[in-house]
């Protein structure tokens, strides 16, 4: 029982990692892209798209960074280039990117003449497998080597981007230009450079949670009005659960994801909470965690400096 | 000149300088080229997609004005855009970026419809004034909640309200699925729909939140551009050092100003409910307190541009749906068409602020 | 190319202009400075110093001109371009990131190879520490460091690049005395490695104990350079002010003998309850003009601010004809019908609202007049218009946004809001900083008008020279204490000078 639940804790919390590492990559480097929910579409309709014509998982998971990487594209030339306002830009993103997805995904629905299925060999190629070995080991083998691929994926893009920001040249590159962006350049640090290049990275990974949703969570069939359902806005407040790390952002998924699931899981003959509840208690305790953090005015985990405020140098 | 031993590389072709002034002449017809930008581009898009731009735009245009109905509908889609675009401009004037109008419109409509459904037997206009202040309460306190914490402990406001608007949302499922759950209704939970007596009254065979809105807009100019309190949210929105300078209470006026903010977002909800619904739904707000910042943000915090700005949108929306019945194209493509205008229209602000300067060529 | 023989610069600036808008920050200035030399760069406010070495680090563009790197033609699009040149600048605002580590900060940016950060640029780094006798813990936070500290980190930063030609920016305002020698002495030891060494200042004591030569900017010109061993003082300042110095400012006399203002054991903390004020006691007179001296950071703003009720106090007194006004807010002491002008050292951040329009700002403390809910402009508007003529205010209306104004005119309207509203005390923090002479002379006149009037008027400055011909009596800040109140007929700029760095007054105190 236990074991189910924390089974299915993490296949929900795993889009959401993929969103939050990409948004916790694109604020770290001083840019609050407010776009995931956008982008996460798009990079649902594209992968489901593409698997649904070539067939191919990885086909589909790289349209899907693909699409993640041109919405992001978007935004970062409104910022940093034209310097537009970073919030606007953002909400104008996911607009744009849910009007995408849901207007290609129905003209995909006419074409098919119903809701379109992926193949099931497809299916099978990304459905949950054992390990060999390590996944018969009792219980933690279910937990911990019995998940899709797409699982593993997305544990270690997290565990990449952490050592990326923290032990390397330019991950500190990165954090500077997100704290302050002057100095950096003042240290010689391309700001434009590094900002275009994070907020890519970050919109590709976002849209892989897309892809996720899309293809592991629909069931392989497209379901045009609700494939990301707020699941990119429950990333954004994961970031601030989080605090910034992608590493922490691994364990707050698990917990966002519990409490996604959490409702199936309780006996309802001894504790009768209603079900809204659950789905709200990620929101509620990111804004508890938001709270915290500002009262104890740390500079560490919290969101950086520079972040949503654009960068000219010639500012006086 | 012959300069032998040159390490010099040339500078970048393009470079940013910043614009030291620009009539409000020259601003708008930046704004009118942006939109034409924008047009032709979605143009591009739509006859990427194998159709003809010119047929599918005048569709859209005459989409929302071919009949009375259409033309009900659009000012129906207009109303609490307009009213939460509204709320949005004295909380983004003081710098303060809510980002929660959706939840404030949905705690408006919460709390219209506590009266809506369990004090249903008052008389009308009374039982309205209620759910119009229980409406501007209810958004009202949804946004003081994110100021206060701003003002005590500089709490992120974005994030903060941001949250909000997803806690305010499944409020309203919780109240769905238990306590104000219709119990005449089978299967799937909902409210259940108001009585007449506690439905907003139509005029010109529109609810009458129109009318609301119209006078929000000039309440809101008046108050922005001519009250004491408008004008000290210019000067918190300036800069807060400066505020205490001159003797204001910051505090008070963050908190005052959210309050504000929050309750005409209320105000939209209110009329959602009790004048579109008739019922509490989780789409009472239906994105509309996003496309609304975005609505504030591109009329530059103008009353009457967000106006305008508020019903061309809504042309947009009510336009593609008709799209979709004649050409067989999702109704989704207003969110594109959206999508491309603004971000044209951003992009295009910034030579309003700043210019390209080309390299000089070099002597040789 | 035929004169290879002669020595090569390690910078060379030929024909340099830069305008900001219509403002000429710089009109063909030559510079050279050699290897193993330190040139100091000295020109008053708003000479063009700092815009000229922006230039060498990448932060602007010049217009015209050339520069040359070690006999090379150079052009600098970036401060990545001027790092690769071995150019290492220190701004008078560090450029540092606060929630980083030293080590990081320094590293930022480096040119190196390598993908992982790793120990052995930590061992790099205390290396370097070592070699020129800097001390830093390499993990502390920049946040929680000290001025001199992130200073410290800042030199580290240009070393750890092996800059060659180090350029700082007004190093000393915020360092104390012996900070400043502990800088000289790391400055001697770079020259003597070969390094250049460019120092901008205005303080000419600073400039005679460390310069091998001084070229002298004046509004936007090189006017000069001289070799150090040269010159004196005398000539140094006429060279900067373009004239034979009669800084003959008027010293009016007044004959009152009311005390307005008494402050008593004034004690004020930060956040961080430090103590940024530490048990301050003065008065004020009706017609005078109180001086406030002091290494930059001793205390002045938080002393301005907590009388003006912007600050909370946390023991003591501020007595206003006997009324105490601690805990009071600026609204409550402005209703109490006491009239006290402050003036901000930030002006654009806390004077006005930089997107205003003159006319929006004269109502910045008087919007709230009158019981309607509206605001009336009219008065306003004639009071603003009444100004530019008064103080010659250059704008294209009253309607342009304040912000868009050069910085003299932007402290006319100031201080021309702030004596309008006729008051009995005022408060005015650095009033010529970034101004040149002519609109300093205008400001030190009003304030003489003013004291004349019988206000009572708290100066603090920078300038010891003009302070000892305005100010009455001069107090000096160090550390957040009174170190000395002395009477300007009766002391010495070496004095002050000694009050300044701690040491307490022994003769020329007054009452």
């Amino acid at each position: 029982m236990i074991i189910n639940f924390l089974f299915a804790s993490i296949k929900a919390g795993t889009p959401l990692l993929f969103g939050t590492t990409g948004e916790i990559v694109t604020e770290k480097s001083g840019n609050l892209n407010l776009g995931v929910e956008g982008m996460m579409f798009m990079g649902a309709f594209m992968s489901f798209y593409t698997a649904y014509h070539t067939g191919n998982l990885w086909m589909a998971l790289f349209a899907a960074f693909a699409i993640g990487i041109f919405a992001a594209l978007i935004y970062a030339f409104l910022t940093v280039t034209l310097m537009a306002n970073q919030n606007v830009c953002g909400l104008t993103l996911t607009i744009f990117g849910t009007g995408f997805a849901k207007f290609f995904g129905e003209a995909m629905i006419n074409d098919a003449g119903g809701s379109p299925k992926l193949s099931d060999t497809l299916m099978a190629a990304f459905s949950e497998k054992k390990i060999p070995l390590l996944g018969d080991i009792p219980v933690l083998g279910k937990l911990f080597f019995s998940h899709n691929p797409l699982v593993y994926l997305a544990i270690i893009i997290a565990i990449i981007c952490t050592i990326y920001m923290i032990k390397t040249r330019a991950g500190l590159n990165m954090r500077a230009v997100g704290e302050n962006p002057a100095a950096a350049d003042a240290a010689g640090i391309n700001v434009t450079l590094v900002k275009y290049f994070h907020i890519l990275l970050g919109g590709g990974i976002c849209a892989l949670g897309g892809a996720y949703l899309s293809l592991i969570n629909g069931g392989g069939i497209w379901n045009n009005s609700s494939v990301v359902n707020g699941q990119g806005w429950i990333s954004v407040a994961l970031v601030i659960f989080a605090s910034w790390n992608p590493a922490k952002a691994i364990f707050g998924s698990l917990i966002f994801g519990a409490f996604s699931v959490l409702q199936f899981y309780v006996p309802k003959n001894i504790i009768v909470i209603p079900n809204a509840f659950y789905v709200m208690l990620p929101f509620l305790i990111t804004t508890l965690v938001l709270i915290v953090t500002s009262m104890r005015k740390s500079k560490e985990g919290s969101q950086p400096a520079g972040c949503g405020n654009n960068y000219f140098r010639e500012e006086r | 000149m012959t300069d032998v031993n040159v390490k010099s590389k040339q500078g970048p072709l393009l470079r940013v300088v910043k614009k030291s002034e620009i009539s409000f002449g020259k601003t708008l017809a930046l704004s009118l080229l942006a939109l034409i930008a924008a047009i032709v581009a979605g143009g591009i898009f739509i006859f990427a997609i194998g159709q003809n731009p010119f047929k599918v735009y005048a569709t859209i245009v005459q989409g929302a004005w071919r009949s009375k109905i259409a033309i009900k509908g659009t000012i129906k889609i207009a109303i609490p855009l307009l009213i939460a675009a509204l709320g949005i401009t004295p909380a983004f004037q003081m710098k303060f970026w809510n980002i929660g109008a959706e939840g404030q419109i949905i705690m408006g409509g919460i709390f219209a419809t506590y009266f809506a459904l369990f004090c249903y037997d008052l008389p009308h206009w009374l039982l309205l004034i209620l759910m119009f202040v229980a409406g501007m309460v209810g958004g009202g306190l949804w946004g003081l909640i994110p100021a206060y914490f701003k003002t005590k402990f500089g709490t992120n406001e974005t994030l903060f309200t941001l949250m909000l608007n997803y806690i305010a949302l499944y409020i309203i499922k919780y109240l769905t699925e238990g306590p104000w759950r219709d119990p005449a209704s089978s299967g799937f939970p909902k409210i259940a729909s108001f009585e007449k007596n506690a439905r907003l009254d139509q005029i010109f065979g529109i609810h009458a939140g129109w009318l609301i809105g119209l006078i929000l807009v000039v309440v809101v100019f008046i108050y922005m551009k001519y009250s004491k309190q408008g004008y000290e949210i210019s000067v918190v929105g300036e800069s807060v050092n400066t505020a205490r300078y001159a003797g204001m209470n910051v505090k008070k006026i963050v908190m005052r100003t959210m309050f504000i903010s929050g309750a005409i977002c209320g105000i939209a909800g209110m009329t959602q409910v009790s004048g579109a619904a008739y019922t509490l739904g989780e789409g009472v707000a239906g994105g509309v307190g996003f496309t609304a910042i975005t609505v504030a943000w591109l009329s530059k915090l103008n009353p009457v541009i967000i106006l305008i700005v508020a019903v061309l949108f809504s042309v947009l929306d009510k336009g593609c749906s008709v799209m979709q019945s004649t050409f067989g194209l999702s109704a989704a493509a207003s969110g594109i068409l959206q999508g491309i205008i603004l971000f044209f229209i951003l992009g295009f602000d910034f030579f309003t602020r700043y210019r390209f300067v080309f390299r000089k060529g070099r002597k040789a | 190319m035929e004169n290879k023989t002669k020595e090569t610069m390690a910078i060379e600036l030929k024909q340099i202009t830069k305008t900001f808008g219509s403002v000429v920050a710089n009109n063909r200035i030559d510079l050279s400075v050699k290897q193993g030399e330190i040139l100091a760069l000295l020109g008053e406010n708003g000479s063009g110093k700092t815009t000229l070495m922006n230039m060498l680090s990448g932060i602007y563009k010049p217009d015209s001109g050339s520069i040359l790197i070690n006999g090379q033609l150079v052009t600098i699009n970036s401060p990545e371009d001027s790092i690769r040149l071995g150019v290492g600048m220190i701004h008078q605002h560090f450029k540092l990131v606060e929630a980083l580590s030293a080590t990081d900060n320094i590293i930022l940016g480096a040119k190196e190879k390598g993908i992982f950060l790793n120990k052995v640029r930590a061992e790099k780094i205390s290396e370097i520490s070592k070699r020129f006798g800097l001390n830093i813990d390499p993990e502390k936070k920049i946040y929680q460091m000290s001025v001199s500290e992130k200073q410290t980190v800042e030199i580290l930063k240009v070393l750890y690049r092996k800059a060659d030609i180090l350029i700082l920016d007004e190093p000393t305002a915020v360092l104390t005395p012996q900070e400043t020698k502990r800088l000289f002495e790391i400055l001697n030891l770079m020259k003597k490695e070969g390094c250049a060494v460019i120092i901008i200042t205005h303080k000419l004591n600073e400039v005679l104990e460390i310069s091998d030569r001084v070229t002298i900017l004046r509004k936007g010109e090189s006017v000069a350079t001289v070799t150090t061993a040269n010159t004196d003082t005398q000539e140094l300042t006429e060279l900067m002010v373009g004239r034979p110095v009669e800084l003959s400012i008027d010293h009016p006399e007044t004959y009152f003998e009311e005390n307005l203002l008494e402050i008593h054991h004034l004690t004020v903390s930060d956040e961080e309850n430090f103590e940024t004020i530490k048990d301050i006691s003065f008065d004020l007179n009706r017609g005078e003009i109180l001086g406030v001296a002091g290494i930059a950071g001793s205390g002045q703003k938080e002393l301005c601010e907590a009388i003006a009720g912007l600050l909370p106090v946390k023991k003591g007194a501020i007595l206003y004809h006997n009324e105490n006004l601690v805990g009071k807010s600026p609204n409550e002491i402005i209703k109490m019908g006491i009239s006290m002008s402050f003036i901000p050292e930030d002006r654009l951040g806390m004077g006005l609202a930089a997107s205003m329009g003159m006319v929006e700002n004269m109502l910045l403390k008087k919007y709230n007049e009158g019981k309607s809910p509206f605001i009336s402009k009219k008065a306003a508007r004639e009071l603003a218009k009444r100004l530019v003529k008064q103080l010659d205010i250059v704008t294209p209306s009253v309607d342009t946004p304040v912000r868009r104004l050069s910085g003299g005119n932007v402290q006319k309207v100031l201080l021309g809001r702030e004596i309008e509203s006729e008051p009995n005390v005022l408060i005015t923090a650095y009033a010529v900083r970034g101004l040149d002479i002519n609109s300093s002379y205008t400001i030190y006149d009003s304030l003489n008008e003013q004291k004349k009037k019988g206000v009572g008027i708290l100066f603090i400055g920078e300038d010891l020279d003009v302070m000892l011909e305005l100010c009455d009596r001069i107090m000096v800040l160090c550390h957040g204490k009174v170190t000395g109140i002395v009477d300007t007929k009766n002391t010495s700029k070496e004095q002050l000078g000694l009050l300044m760095t701690g040491a307490s007054a022994k003769k020329g105190e007054t009452k």
